[in-house]
This record gives C-alpha cells, sequence and structure tokens, in this order.
C-alpha cells in the first residue's frame, strides 16, 4: 500500500483560474473545491464554457492555478507536474492523433513516449485492440477512421501504459449514439477490470447516470458533488407526463408553463414533461398526466433555477412576427431523389421528403450521415448532384436573390461576425437583407427587445457568452421575419436553460406558420420536432413524429424506448450484420471534412 | 540522454519522417518550391545590363564619328537606334524607348581636330539609377577603346598617360548571376526553412496534438530535437538540390570545398529551423505563425542580407536591424565558396555569427516554449 | 446598393476593429517603408579600398589624392608590398586594390602609357562594376589633368555624360517610389486575400451566400474595401516618400492615382480569386505569399526587366507590380502625364478585369 492511497486520487482546494487579455477577464474556474476517491468513474458535467476543459488541464498540469491546490494522487500538480504526467493518462478533447500514422504506428509513438517496454507491448496491445473492437484496422490510417473509431484510438493511445488516473475529456463530444455506447462500454470495463479512477467530463446531461460520482460545473463554479442519485431523488415525486385531451403539444406547454407550481415544461413527443416544484399541485383542467422516472437533466435545472435564485424555466412571450404572407402552399419544402456525390463518395443518397407549412422538421443522425450535406443543398449553399428541391417554389441556387430573402439561416457554432459590435452584426444583416429606413430601425429595435440583447449593444459578437451568441444568431436570421427558418445543429452546446428558451421561441415560430427546417445530433431535440427523419449513410432509415418514430423501437424488453434506443436500433436495423464499427468508419469521410 | 529518453526522441522522430513521407505537402516545399523559385528566379534576376536600348544622333556624318559610332555597334553592352535629331532621341527617351543617347554634335569631325577634343554629349535615363550607374561605365569603356584604336590607327596625338588594367577577382566577367544566385539560395532556403518549422508545431497545437504530447514524460528538449532533426535534413536535402541546380544549370563556378559549404550549410540551416521554431512556439496557430513567417522572412532576407544591395552603404541603424538576418553571413559564405574558394577569413568570422545566431534561436525556442498551456 | 454599402461598412468596420489588423495596415508598412527605404540603395559611399604605392612619387600621391578625395572611397590600408593583395580581397577588408607600378613617374614623362592596375572584388559583380566606373571616372580625369599641365594634346572627343531625371544617380529617387507600390501591393493581397476565406472559416460565408446579396454584390462589397485601404495606404507611403524622403513628384498627380486606382483593382482581383479558390486562411496566405514573392522579384523593383530573358520577361507581362513600377517611376521622377502612361495604364485594367471575372466565376461555383 502506498502512502499516496490514503489521500483521495484527486483534490481540489478552492482552486482558481481567470484568462485575461484586451480588458476582458473571465473566471474560467472559479473557487473549485473537491475530492474524488480511488475508482469509479467521475463525471464533470456542465455546458460549453463552464469550465470543464480548464480544469481538466489544471489537473493534467497543462495550466497552473492562479490560486488553490491541486493535488493528484498526492502530488502537489503545482510543485511536479512531470511526475504526475508520468502517473496519469489524459485524453484531450480533441485526442492528438496523427492523423498520417496508421493505428499501429500511433500505438508505437505512444508506448515510446511512455517508456514501455518492447517486451510488453505485443500483450497491452492485444488487450487494447480486444477492448476498442480495432484489431481489423491497426494498418489504416487515423486520419481515414470514423469519429468514433477515432476517439476508441485515442482512448487506447492514453492508455498504452496502465494508468491510475484517467482524465477524459468530453470523448463522447461528436459521437454517433452506438459509437457512444461502446466508448462507456470499454470505459466501464476499465475501471471494473484495471481498478482505474476516471475523471470523465461530458456536456450530455444524460451520461451522468452512469457516473459513480458527480461534479456539476456552471460558468466556472461547483454547482454541486454527489452520486446521480443525489441529483435525481429529489425530484422523484415531481415529475410527470402531460397529454392535453385536445390542441397541440405546444399550447399544452404554454398552459403548463403558467400553470403555479411548474418550474419546468419540455416538450417530449406529443407529451410535455412537467417538473413541479411539490408533489402536489393544482393541475389545470382537461390534462393527462402520468408520473415519470426524475432524470439527471431534471436535478441539474433545479440546482440551476436555485443557484439563480429564479422560478421557473420561464415562457418568453411569442416574437411579435406578422404571420408570413405566402401560406397558400402546404407543402413548403419539397425534396425528390436529391443526391449529392463527393467524387466516389456518396454523401446524400436519392433521398425524399416533403415539409409542411409551420411545421417543425428535424433530420437527425450521427456527424457524417449526411444531414449537413441535404441541409446545405437546401439552403442554395451546394448543387445537387441529382433529384429535385423546391424550397418555397424555388431551387435557392438558381433562384434569385429575392427568393432567398424569403428565407432565414443560422449556421452551426452561431457564425457571426466575431469583431463587429452586436449592434452592427444587427445592422449589417438587417441591411443585407434588403430592410431600411423606418422598418430596419423597428426590426433593430425588435431585436435587441425580444432577445434582451440591448445591454450589450456595443460589445464584440466574440466576447458574448454562448448563450448569448446563440440569441444574437437567431435575431440576426430573423431580421427580415423569413417564412422559413434553417437552423443547423443550433443548441449544440449551451445549457439546458438556454436550449429551452430557445425552443421555446421556435415552437412560437412555428405557431406563427413560420417553416423550421433543423439538423441536430442531439437525440432529446428530437422530441421537438413535429415531424423528423433519422438519416444514416446518406439514406433515410426513418421518418415520422418523435412518438412513432419510439414506437417502432418499442419492443418488450423496452417498452418506452428512447430517442437514443430508437436511433441505435434504427441503424442496427439498417445495416443488418455489419458490426457498429464498420457503420461508424462510414460515417468518417464526412466527418474528416468537417474538422478541416 | 538516458535509454527512454532516447527512445522517446527516436519515437517522435519516426513519427515526424512517417509524416513527412505521407504529406506531400511539406516534400513541395521542402524540394519543389526551392526548385522552381531559383529556376525562374535564376533567369529572371539579373543586374547586368546587356543590350541597353540606345539612341544615337549623328548630325553630319564623317569617317570619325562613323568610327566612333562602330563601338557602341559592336559592343554586347548596346543595342543602338539611330535617331535624326536630338528632339526625335529625346522624345524617344522620354517614352522609355531608350535608356540613353548618345549625340554627335554637326561639328563634331572639327572639334576632334583641335587640342581640346570634340564633346560627345551623352544623356542617360537615371530613373535607374544603378542600371545608369553601369550604362555610364559602358560608356567609358566604348570610349576609351575608341581613343587608344584611334590613336594607334591615325599614329597621331599623345599617348593617353595612364595605361589603366582593371581586374576583376573572383567573377572576371563580372557576369551577376554569379554572384545573384549564391544569395538567391540563401534567400529561398530563408524562406523554405522558416516556413518548413513554423507550420509544423503550429499544427501540432491546432490538432491538438501538442495537448496529447505534453501530458506524456516527454519533455520539451525531446520534442524539439525530435522536430529538428528530420526538418534539418530536409532542408539540407533542398539545399544541396539547389547548389545543384546552380552548378549544373547555371553554371555558377563551385571554387570552395563541399565540406565547408555542407557545414556552413548545416548551421545556416539551424539558425533558419531556430527561428522558425521561436515563430511557432510563439504563434500557435499555423495562421499566424505562417503570416509572421513571411513577413520576418522575405523581405528583410532579400533587403537587408546584402543579396542585392550592398550593406556597407547603409545606414547604421539598417546596419544593425541586419546583424539578425541568418541569411546575411550565409550570402557572404556562399559568395566566398563559390566564387572564392574557402576564404577562411570570410568563412570563419560568418561562421561563428551564424552558430550565434543558432545557438541564440535554438535556447529561445527552448526558453520560450513551456510544457504548459498558459 | 444599400446593400453594397452594409457590405462595404461591415467590411470595414471587421477590418478596423481587429487590433492586429491595425498593426498589419498601418504600423508595418510604415516600419517597412523607412527600413528599407534606407536599406534598399545601390549607392556605393565609403567602399574600402587599399592603396599599394610602388612609385611614392609626386605624381603617384596626386593620383591616391583624387581617389581618397572622392566620397565613393574611404582608405582602408596602405601596402607595402603586394603580398597582402589578395588575403585583403579574399577576407573582404577591401572591396578594391588600387596598384601604382614602380615607374609610374618615368613612364609618365617618357610618354609611355604608366601602369595603374585595379583590382575589384567580383563576387558581388554589380558593387565590382560600379566600382569600376567609379575608379575609371577619377583615372581618366587624371589623364585630363595630366595632359593639361603638359599642354599635351588631348583625345580627339571626350565623354560628356548627364543622366536625365536623376541627375545625382541617387538609388533612393529609384526605390522609394518602388516601395509605394510594393507595400501598396503587399497591404491590398493581405486585406483581400484573407477576407473571404476568413468568412469560410467562421462560417458566415454561408450565412452570406443565403441572404439576398448576390455574388455580384458581394464582389463588389468585398472589393471595394480593399480598394479604399489600398488607396488610402498608398497615398500615405506617397506623402512620406516627398516629405520625408524628398523624392520630387514630378509629375501629374492624376495619371499617379488612376494608377494607382488600376493597379489596386488588379491587385484586389487577384486576392479575391486567391481567396475564392482558398478554404482556409492558411491557404490564403500561401497563395498571397506564392504569388507575391515571384511578382516583386520578376517586377523590375531592384532587377531590371530588360535584363531578363524573352520567356521571363513574357511572364512579367500578366504581373501588375511591373506596370505600377513603371507608373510610379515615371510620374515621380520624369515628370510623365496620362500620354507617356496609357501603355502601363491599360494592361492593368485588363489584370483587373480578368481576374475579377474569375473571382465573380469561383463565387458562383459556391462551393465551400
Amino acid at each position: 500500500m502506498m502512502a499516496g492511497d490514503d489521500a483521495p486520487a484527486l483534490r481540489l482546494d478552492r482552486v482558481c483560474r481567470r484568462f485575461g487579455g484586451g480588458g476582458r477577464v473571465v473566471d474560467a474556474v472559479e473557487e473549485v473545491s473537491a475530492a474524488v476517491a480511488h475508482g469509479g468513474i467521475t463525471g464533470l458535467i456542465g455546458a460549453d464554457g463552464a469550465g470543464k476543459t480548464t480544469l481538466m488541464r489544471l489537473i493534467a498540469g497543462l495550466l497552473r492555478p492562479d490560486r488553490g491546490g491541486i493535488e493528484v494522487l498526492g502530488i502537489d500538480v503545482r510543485r511536479d507536474p512531470l511526475a504526475v504526467q508520468g502517473e496519469i493518462g489524459y485524453m484531450p478533447q480533441r485526442f492528438g492523433l496523427y492523423e498520417e500514422l496508421t493505428v499501429r504506428e500511433n500505438l508505437d509513438l505512444y508506448a515510446d513516449l511512455h517508456g514501455v517496454a518492447a517486451a510488453a507491448r505485443e500483450a497491452r496491445y492485444a488487450t487494447l485492440m480486444a477492448m476498442t473492437g480495432l484489431a481489423p484496422f491497426t494498418a489504416r490510417r487515423a486520419g481515414r477512421l470514423s469519429g468514433g473509431m477515432k476517439q476508441k484510438l485515442g482512448l487506447a493511445c492514453t492508455l498504452v501504459q496502465p494508468k491510475r488516473l484517467l482524465l477524459l475529456d468530453e470523448p463522447t463530444v461528436g459521437v454517433d449514439p452506438v459509437s457512444r455506447r461502446e466508448l462507456w462500454e470499454i470505459i466501464d470495463r476499465l475501471t471494473a477490470r484495471e481498478g482505474v479512477t476516471v475523471l470523465f467530463s461530458t456536456a450530455y446531461l444524460d451520461e451522468a447516470a452512469r457516473c459513480r460520482d458527480v461534479l456539476l460545473l456552471h460558468e466556472g463554479r461547483l454547482l454541486a458533488q454527489g452520486p446521480p442519485e443525489r441529483f435525481t431523488a429529489p425530484m422523484a415525486g415531481r415529475i410527470f407526463r402531460a397529454a392535453a385531451r385536445e390542441g397541440g403539444r405546444r399550447r399544452l406547454q404554454a398552459v403548463l408553463a403558467a400553470t403555479p407550481g411548474v418550474i419546468d415544461t419540455v416538450i417530449e413527443g406529443r407529451f410535455v414533461r412537467v417538473v413541479s416544484e411539490a408533489a402536489s399541485w393544482q393541475t389545470p383542467p382537461g390534462i393527462d398526466l402520468v408520473a415519470a422516472a426524475p432524470r439527471f437533466e431534471d436535478g441539474f435545472v433545479d440546482a440551476l433555477l436555485r443557484a439563480r435564485g429564479t422560478a421557473r424555466t420561464g415562457a418568453p412571450a411569442a416574437p411579435a412576427l406578422p404571420a408570413p404572407a405566402s401560406g397558400a402552399a402546404k407543402t413548403v419544402i419539397a425534396v425528390e431523389r436529391l443526391t449529392r456525390r463527393f467524387g466516389d463518395f456518396i454523401a446524400v443518397d436519392a433521398i425524399s421528403f416533403e415539409v409542411r407549412r409551420g411545421e417543425i422538421f428535424g433530420l437527425l443522425g450521427a456527424n457524417g450521415a449526411g444531414k449537413s450535406t441535404t441541409f446545405r443543398m437546401l439552403c442554395g449553399l451546394l448543387p445537387a448532384s441529382g433529384g429535385r428541391l423546391d424550397v418555397a417554389g424555388y431551387d435557392l441556387r438558381r433562384a434569385a436573390a429575392a427568393a432567398r430573402g424569403r428565407i432565414g439561416y443560422m449556421a452551426q457554432k452561431f457564425s457571426l461576425y466575431g469583431d463587429l459590435t452586436v449592434g452592427q452584426n444587427l445592422a449589417f444583416f438587417a441591411s443585407a437583407y434588403g430592410l431600411r429606413g423606418g422598418r430596419r430601425a423597428a426590426r433593430i429595435g425588435w431585436a435587441m427587445a425580444e432577445f434582451g440583447l440591448g445591454a450589450m449593444r456595443d460589445a464584440a459578437a466574440r466576447d458574448l457568452a454562448l448563450g448569448y451568441r446563440q440569441r444574437l444568431a437567431l435575431a440576426a436570421a430573423l431580421m427580415h421575419a423569413p417564412d422559413i427558418l434553417f437552423l443547423d445543429e443550433p443548441t449544440s452546446g449551451v445549457d439546458p436553460l438556454a436550449r429551452r428558451e430557445f425552443w421555446r421561441r421556435i415552437g412560437a415560430l412555428a405557431e406563427a406558420g413560420v417553416t423550421v427546417l433543423v439538423t441536430t445530433h442531439f437525440m432529446e431535440e428530437a422530441e421537438y420536432c413535429d415531424r423528423l427523419v433519422i438519416m444514416a449513410q446518406g439514406r433515410i432509415l426513418a421518418e415520422g413524429t418523435p412518438d412513432a418514430i419510439r414506437a417502432g423501437a418499442a419492443d418488450a424488453s423496452r417498452p418506452d424506448p428512447t430517442m437514443e434506443d430508437a436511433f441505435i436500433a434504427v441503424i442496427g436495423k439498417a445495416t443488418g450484420a455489419e458490426n457498429g464499427a464498420e457503420t461508424g468508419a462510414e460515417f468518417g469521410a464526412e466527418t474528416g471534412g468537417k474538422a478541416a | 540522454m538516458n535509454g527512454a529518453a532516447r527512445r522517446r526522441v527516436r519515437g517522435l522522430m519516426r513519427k515526424e519522417v512517417v509524416q513527412i513521407m505521407r504529406d506531400p505537402s511539406a516534400l513541395a516545399i521542402a524540394f519543389l518550391l526551392p526548385a522552381i523559385l531559383l529556376w525562374l528566379f535564376g533567369y529572371g534576376v539579373t543586374l547586368d545590363a546587356r543590350r541597353v536600348p540606345l539612341g544615337i544622333v549623328v548630325e553630319q556624318p564623317g569617317a570619325l564619328a562613323a568610327s566612333f559610332v562602330a563601338g557602341f555597334d559592336r559592343s554586347r553592352y548596346f543595342a543602338p537606334h539611330r535617331y535624326q535629331s536630338g528632339q526625335a532621341a529625346e522624345r524617344a527617351m522620354a517614352a522609355g524607348k531608350v535608356s540613353g543617347i548618345v549625340w554627335l554634335r554637326v561639328d563634331f569631325g572639327r572639334q576632334a581636330r583641335t587640342a581640346r577634343g570634340a564633346p560627345v554629349g551623352i544623356v542617360i535615363d537615371g530613373v535607374d539609377a544603378n542600371t545608369a550607374r553601369l550604362v555610364e561605365g559602358y560608356v567609358r569603356q566604348v570610349w576609351a577603346l575608341w581613343v587608344v584604336a584611334t590613336a594607334a590607327r591615325q599614329g597621331t596625338g599623345d599617348p593617353i598617360p595612364l595605361d589603366i588594367r582593371p581586374l576583376v577577382r573572383f567573377n572576371p566577367s563580372v557576369n551577376s548571376r554569379h554572384y545573384l544566385i549564391p544569395g538567391l539560395i540563401a534567400l529561398i532556403m530563408t524562406l523554405t526553412g522558416a516556413l518548413l518549422t513554423a507550420l509544423v508545431i503550429a499544427r501540432e497545437w491546432e490538432r491538438g496534438t501538442m495537448e496529447a504530447l505534453m501530458v506524456t514524460p516527454v519533455t520539451l528538449r525531446d520534442i524539439l530535437i525530435a522536430k529538428l532533426v528530420p526538418y534539418f535534413a530536409l532542408g539540407m536535402g533542398g539545399m544541396f538540390g539547389s547548389v545543384a541546380i546552380a552548378v549544373l544549370l547555371f553554371g555558377v563556378p563551385l571554387r570552395g570545398s563541399i565540406v565547408v559549404l555542407t557545414f556552413c550549410a548545416a548551421l545556416f540551416m539551424l539558425a533558419t529551423l531556430g527561428m522558425g521554431l521561436v515563430i511557432s512556439t510563439v504563434a500557435r496557430n499555423q495562421f499566424v505563425a505562417g503570416q509572421i513567417a513571411l513577413i520576418t522572412t522575405f523581405l528583410p532576407a532579400f533587403i537587408l542580407s546584402g543579396f542585392v544591395f550592398d550593406l556597407h552603404s547603409t545606414p547604421g541603424f539598417v546596419q544593425a536591424i541586419s546583424h539578425v538576418v541568418a541569411a546575411r553571413y550565409f550570402i557572404a559564405i556562399l559568395q566566398s565558396v563559390f566564387l572564392a574558394g574557402d576564404v577562411w577569413s570570410v568563412i570563419l568570422p560568418n561562421a561563428a555569427y551564424l552558430a550565434l545566431l543558432a545557438a541564440i534561436f535554438l535556447a529561445l525556442a527552448r526558453a520560450l516554449a513551456r510544457k504548459r498551456l498558459d | 446598393m444599400a446593400r453594397i454599402i452594409a457590405l462595404v461598412i461591415k467590411e470595414l468596420q471587421a477590418i478596423l476593429r481587429d487590433r492586429r489588423g491595425r498593426v498589419v495596415l498601418f504600423a508595418a508598412p510604415l516600419i517597412q517603408l523607412m527600413v528599407f527605404g534606407y536599406a534598399a540603395t545601390f549607392d556605393l559611399n565609403r567602399v574600402p579600398v587599399a592603396i599599394y604605392d610602388q612609385d611614392g612619387s609626386a605624381a603617384s600621391r596626386q593620383l591616391v589624392a583624387r581617389f581618397l578625395g572622392a566620397p565613393a572611397f574611404a582608405l582602408a590600408d596602405t601596402l607595402h608590398s603586394d603580398h597582402r593583395i589578395d588575403a585583403l580581397i579574399d577576407s573582404r577588408a577591401v572591396q578594391m586594390v588600387l596598384v601604382i607600378g614602380r615607374h609610374f613617374t618615368r613612364d609618365l614623362l617618357r610618354g609611355r602609357a604608366a601602369p595603374v592596375q585595379v583590382i575589384v572584388d567580383g563576387r558581388n559583380s554589380n558593387t565590382a562594376l560600379i566600382i569600376e566606373g567609379y575608379a575609371n571616372t577619377i583615372l581618366t580625369g587624371f589623364d585630363d589633368a595630366w595632359r593639361a599641365a603638359r599642354g599635351g594634346r588631348g583625345p580627339p572627343a571626350h565623354v560628356v555624360i548627364r543622366a536625365r531625371y536623376n541627375p545625382a544617380l541617387r538609388s533612393q529617387w529609384f526605390v522609394v517610389p518602388g516601395i509605394v507600390a510594393l507595400l501598396t501591393q503587399v497591404v491590398t493581397l493581405v486585406v483581400i486575400g484573407l477576407s473571404v476565406a476568413r468568412e469560410r472559416e467562421a462560417g458566415t460565408f454561408d450565412q452570406l451566400l443565403v441572404t439576398p446579396l448576390t455574388e455580384l454584390d458581394i464582389l463588389i462589397g468585398k472589393s471595394v474595401p480593399g480598394l479604399l485601404i489600398g488607396m488610402v495606404e498608398a497615398s500615405v507611403i506617397v506623402l512620406a516618400a516627398v516629405f520625408w524622403f524628398h523624392v520630387p513628384l514630378r509629375g501629374s498627380i492624376g495619371a499617379l492615382y488612376a494608377g494607382l486606382l488600376l493597379f489596386v483593382t488588379a491587385v484586389t482581383g487577384v486576392g479575391l480569386a486567391i481567396s475564392a479558390v482558398s478554404a482556409t486562411q492558411q491557404q490564403a496566405l500561401l497563395g498571397a505569399f506564392l504569388f507575391m514573392v515571384p511578382s516583386v522579384i520578376l517586377s523590375g523593383f531592384a532587377t531590371p526587366i530588360a535584363n531578363m530573358p524573352l520567356w521571363v520577361e513574357r511572364i512579367t507581362l500578366v504581373n501588375p507590380l511591373r506596370y505600377m513600377l513603371v507608373i510610379v517611376r515615371a510620374t515621380f521622377l520624369e515628370g510623365a502625364g496620362f500620354a507617356t502612361l496609357a501603355g502601363q495604364l491599360w494592361p492593368m485594367a485588363a489584370i483587373g478585369a480578368v481576374n475579377l471575372g474569375l473571382a465573380a466565376w469561383l463565387f458562383r461555383k459556391r462551393t465551400t
């Protein structure tokens, strides 16, 4: 027994780290104190910008804390970062695989760096390859692996030398649900078999349930720490699934959100998930309630609300949009046998679907499934190789500029002019959409007020917090009150409160007759859609309402599957006997392009 | 270096080599780019004024005037054009058709028989001061030859008091290509050397591979050595290719020894790669690294190295700045090794400076590199 | 129109709000102008020379005095034997050695040509030729003086050389106007070449393409800021050339600005074409660089185009910098106006039109 084993594997004592420059100082990590015991998986959970990566880097000795102490396996990181680095394995968010090197060559490199003896290598490689399922691909270049396989290889490289503490920074981000499950299985086996302590950061709240212990980070502060049950237990009896006897789910949500005693409402297919303040509350008439099991996210939202001193996740008033004029045609977007090839690679393979006016339509799929390519063709950013597409009566690629005036577009990562201020961004997009004079001023005023941007009118867009950037991007896309709204991964990385707020706005827009087309790889977001398609390998594997898709995956062992279960089932059915890794391999081609 | 460290460096180096072999852009920057640039510039860059268009005005033809003008016809430096009047020639010069005018007045023949001799008005376009000066020299040469020839033919007139015997050492035909091409090699290798290393470390930062390396037991020394050695080999390969082009294609004589050239080129490569490493450790992203590399390499190596512009004649502050330009020392060495031979009095001090610069840049790279992200 | 103006305003705001952008645009060119304006000179002064006067007579000392009195030469060493000559030249301690023969005075007095040897370091052939020229001028001057003193008859003709436009043959007058064109090109290329690639990387280019802006709108909106910045930059450098370096500006300012406008347009076209084919800023930067290096070296900035082989000279015909260099030098020094410069103006207009057309076509392809 080593002396260090009496101490926790990791101890953080009032750790602070801020980043500054250009007159702007951000507290990335503020007064975080925590201890992580040996063994098991500890989740480091929070939205983008919560401080997860900074904390990981502080622990790995890659950053120095401004204040506070960090002890890893009994070693003071500040004093001896090299000793710590010899003891731990660290997998950064974008793991540094050398894409030109093969799987085997990457392993060899890390074995050399960690000083693994030549004799010990073969056995270790065999274990790792068996564990990750990469054995058939040792001669393949890392650049040609799918996103999921890259993460597995990254993990294998981190593990060439057995380690006592493993830091994994968002290993599941951007990975398809099938690979995500496999990664978790690997990590579970690792902790069970080798007794490794794992610190696992993620923005996927559903992954918290798999952890032994959770550190909940929000805006640099530690909101809470404890086993996941500690977050869900207080929520027991407060979670319900509501269905309206008549009227739509969005009306139902609006009614419930305004009901006293309700703190959170989320659309889930045709139901609305309700979180109440207490077990009993006055249910409005005409609503059927069923009790539901609490989830980690419920506890997170509850904790967030309490931290902010807010009573409930607010429902914003519906955006004051004039009802779009063109309501005659019921089908707004029509796609028939749409195909896109890149060389030999078929990114989109003869897909067909229709979107009706006022509908929220989702394109769901892992990275590389072809949803972004489809999306770009619909917006007119990419020519189709074949098939027909029709958006509001136009092919936007060939349409006159005026036709583009009817669509709004919100790009991935909320693309804005970072150097420009909020006001300058809005003014530019207003002019770009041809608004002028009084109408231009009115719309800019509307955006400032509606999205609460007035106070930061003169702040550079790149300095905004992620949630505000998202608001600004949506405001810019809505400047000209478009009939059709294209949203590309609109809520990736934002915290659950901002996500709720965003979707309520989108719901209100749809109620007002705006057609919304959205791509996402967040399975939960599919619930907000009226209809959706699941894409993989450029083909549509399933189409329908969220309820229908989930119902399609139900069987005896899983009577009420989640959207992720449904997705995995759909993919599994389509690929049949092929194993999951191979499916992932085909995803790879587009993923690489996107990262570049 | 202990066994573990050796193994780490070997592993990193093997990785680097595989990357280079599989990524054609590095090979292109190291070999193709220098070859193309040297080939194009070798032909394109010359300071010699040859076939200078020259306007000739003879107002009154005569035997003496004819023999004088014939000197310009014969010279390989001039392409004479006849004009009927001085005004016509002046107009041609204003339009840029001729760079100089030789104007024999009506009374050339008569004045030539006087004791003072006839003045020949020569006007040179002075915009390009350097070419103008060269043209001036050529004109004087033609004139001097004519004077000697006339004196010999006529057996009259007093002899010319001085017998000027110019001797141009090392480059007797004063072929500017012979002096520009060694400079070009240094210029091009500065570019490719800095570009190669400036981009490779920044690329590791960008792809996130650096972060993964940093938490391994690898030390910064390991990383720097592993980067330096393969790119050094690559750079030297490009250097030998350039030297071969210079000698075989452009016929520049190589009078010094290959050993000395290799040794000095190695020092220069170290200094240049060291600078690239400094840039890329500071910049941490390929774009900024590229920008800095471009600003700090091309124009300074072009203008502040003595490549075309003589450093002796620049003001003190410019000379002071030029001391950090590694190309400056290497160009001095190259010009000697190519044209003069192993002149130790040139090679040793310049090589010492190169070694000093290499040491400074490498030490700076080591000092600036942190095994941390902040 | 309002849309284009909005695009231009946005573009200027984006460029000028970025601190690094401001440095690249304004500080860097001025520093470069100062350093290069002084560094880029072909003029020689105080060239170190060694003198080996074997004669040591009054006549030989007169000749030596003529050398040392000239500002071009400075005495670095006096020799008493010939065995150090090679070492001095080899080590670059001196660039020229003047050797006066032992029988210098005797030969002169007997009317025999007295041998004088001028040994020059030929490693830098340009410097060697200039030194040789200087030496020849001094020696010819000595000839004339010697003959005149003896009442002898001179050669039948002597040359009287005048340099037009730049009588003192100052290379600063030649180089500084060149730097005006050079730096204008660098700045315009950096601003324009990276602008589209930067938007591509940030994802805002897609955002632009889905607005009602047409490709032409975007093209104009991207070109105008480059044009404005290029012209402002050029004006600043022109002012510095005139008031700091005192290079005379003799020609038509209208013609100079017409040239600058066409030049900046042509470079903008090149920049936009590079920008349109590059997916990332890095590619754009490399592209801009690969255009810039040959365009500077094959422009006539330092080495005359007339000396290049015909096939290289033909390549330079597509280089806008080549034409602009002629225009700045002609308007600054030769006092040229529109009439003489028409031959330089239209090729730049043609290059600009072709490149802008190419950029527009590349935009239309819209693939990212």
